[in-house]
């Protein structure tokens, strides 16, 4: 009985110090964002904040560029999504339902692009996107977030896929709907929370990405790429709500679609 | 059924996204290579990677990047770990706990070393807690350029703290795969949870472990955005030169010459994983 007494107590022990330490710096960093101007350089900083203020926030949202850093991420991550979705869903489709010559092949392509750096073929495609005219520009950013988010939506919706049957489909066509309807009506409404998890996947791959989106532009900066560039020059406070600002929707984002995060790093 | 379009199909409905990645990967890197090695009359050179190795920082560089792919990946590998085996025990409330664990998964590098920069200033809370605690006397510079140890301890705290989430999905996954009959035949032959972890479970989670090293391993060698936030630019690492060289210097022929050299050094860590996984994905498979 004592054991067994010892056993949970070191179970349940571990366990939370874990969910501690992995907790720890977003308290950090939300009771920095909210302290008020006249207490960021107190020295010692007490746990828990004798005083809350959005001050320092409303500066970060006034500061030149960040407002329009804002809006330019959510059009990038937008457009990932988009085109993620257009490219993924149909490949993702051909994975999950269809036997077919070289799908192991393509299979391998999508275990490789997910560990792939892409982030560094920025450095050549900077030059190619000069030449073309396509340097500066949003939608240079949300190719390349959509090549880095696109094998992350093919595994989430081809699971999402599998997890639907095959049988209702192959009726539905032997009923005399076309493919194509059959696809519509019976194979897509099951998998919609899936393409929705993928949605929110490559929208967070965007919001997050700083090295492409930092060299791609000079102007339109996104957020993670304006918030790296004034690194050097804005003041601790202003960097720990930027920081706050940053993991807020991302976060929120990633609970949503927990069920499926879980696909997204699996073994294959 | 078997049409000729329905033999087509799942050909029509893979080009999109072959060609994509195609034009996306396989041109920029022709294009990185032609940057790096050729000339602007398009003949052969080594000029950029000679004036690479004779710059200060490529040295630097190289040490960083690899002393903290050596801190962080052992120490990430063991947290998640832990925390794999602790939600695989299924007690109860481990999906909270799972939750929690895998929550660092949607924090980018740079928002990374923003979080942990709230604990490591001289004014911050690590060194509030300590001196509270009677452990020092005043603070602590740990991210000054002259405190290498502190750059290093920050950066290895923030991005194992970061990626950890990562690893434990991959290590989860490999637990799943393994028999629940298995971990019982122990149980009942009275092994201790202690020793069917070390004799069973270890021991079948290996691919998995090799797996998990090996993608981190890629990740980390494109590490810059933690370091900027948390060592701006006192400590050197690759992915942060080639950044530097293509934004601060405009050299995109240098910054091409360490593209290169990230991509190469993580191409064969892919090659290494796809041999690791080879005779893995010939089990697993249906």
């Amino acid at each position: 009985m004592n054991a067994r007494v010892l056993d949970r107590t070191l179970l349940y022990g571990s366990a939370v110090v874990l969910a501690i330490w992995v907790l720890i710096p977003f308290y950090l960093i939300a009771v920095s964002a909210f302290t008020p101007q006249s207490n960021i350089a107190d020295y010692p900083k007490p746990l828990l904040p004798s005083a809350v203020s959005i001050a320092t926030m409303q500066l970060f949202l006034e500061s030149s560029g960040i407002v329009p850093a804002v809006l330019n991420s959510v059009i990038v991550a937008l457009l990932t999504v988009v085109v993620g979705l257009a490219l993924g869903v149909p490949a993702a489709y051909a994975l999950a339902r269809l036997r077919f010559r070289g799908r192991e092949a393509f299979r391998a392509v999508v275990l490789v692009t997910k560990m792939f750096p892409i982030a560094i073929l920025a450095i050549p495609l900077a030059v190619i996107f000069v030449r073309l005219g396509l340097y500066d520009n949003l939608i240079s950013v949300a190719l390349v977030h959509a090549a880095m988010a696109l094998p992350f939506v093919i595994l989430i919706v081809g699971g999402a896929f599998v997890a639907s049957s095959t049988d209702l489909e192959e009726a539905a066509e032997t009923l005399g709907s076309s493919r194509w309807g059959a696809f519509l009506r019976v194979a897509l409404p099951p998998a919609m929370p899936g393409l929705a998890a993928a949605a929110i996947f490559a929208f967070v791959i965007s919001w997050n990405e700083v090295f492409a989106a930092s060299i791609l532009t000079v102007r339109t900066r996104t957020l993670p790429a304006q918030i790296l560039a004034s690194l050097s020059t804005s003041p601790l406070a202003l960097k720990l709500v930027a920081g706050f600002f940053m993991v807020l929707p991302a976060v929120v984002f990633i609970i949503l679609i927990r069920r499926y995060v879980r696909a997204v790093w699996g073994p294959r | 059924m078997h049409t000729r379009t329905g033999r087509l199909l799942p050909y029509t409905l893979l080009l999109p996204s072959i060609v994509f990645l195609a034009v996306l990967i396989v041109i920029p890197m022709a294009q990185a290579l032609l940057l790096s090695f050729a000339t602007d009359s398009g003949g052969f050179t080594l000029e950029n990677f000679r004036r690479m190795l004779a710059d200060v920082s490529f040295s630097d560089a190289w040490r960083n990047t690899f002393l903290l792919l050596l801190l962080i990946v052992p120490l990430q590998v063991a947290l998640a770990l832990a925390m794999a085996l602790l939600v695989n025990s299924r007690f109860r409330g481990h999906r909270w706990f799972f939750l929690i664990y895998t929550i660092p998964l949607a924090v980018s590098d740079l928002a990374a070393g923003l979080l942990w920069l709230a604990a490591f200033t001289e004014r911050g809370y690590l060194n509030s807690v300590l001196q509270n605690a009677g452990v020092i006397g005043q603070p602590v510079l740990w991210l000054s350029f002259d405190n290498f140890a502190g750059l290093v301890t920050a950066i290895v705290i923030a991005e194992s703290w970061r990626t950890t989430a990562m690893v434990l999905l991959v290590l989860i996954a490999g637990l799943e795969l393994i028999p629940r009959d298995v971990l019982e035949t122990a149980e009942l032959f009275g092994a201790s949870r202690f020793r069917r972890t070390v004799h069973v479970v270890l021991p079948l989670l290996r691919p998995s472990l090799q797996s998990a090293l090996v993608i981190r391993t890629i990740f980390a060698f494109q590490t810059f955005a933690v370091v900027f936030a948390l060592a701006g630019r006192n400590l050197p690492v690759l992915a942060g030169e080639a950044y530097s060289w293509y934004a601060t210097n405009q050299d995109e022929r240098l910054a091409a010459a360490y593209g290169v050299v990230i991509l190469g050094l993580s191409i064969a860590a892919i090659v290494v994983y796809l041999r690791l996984l080879g005779p893995r994905e010939a089990e697993v498979q249906r």
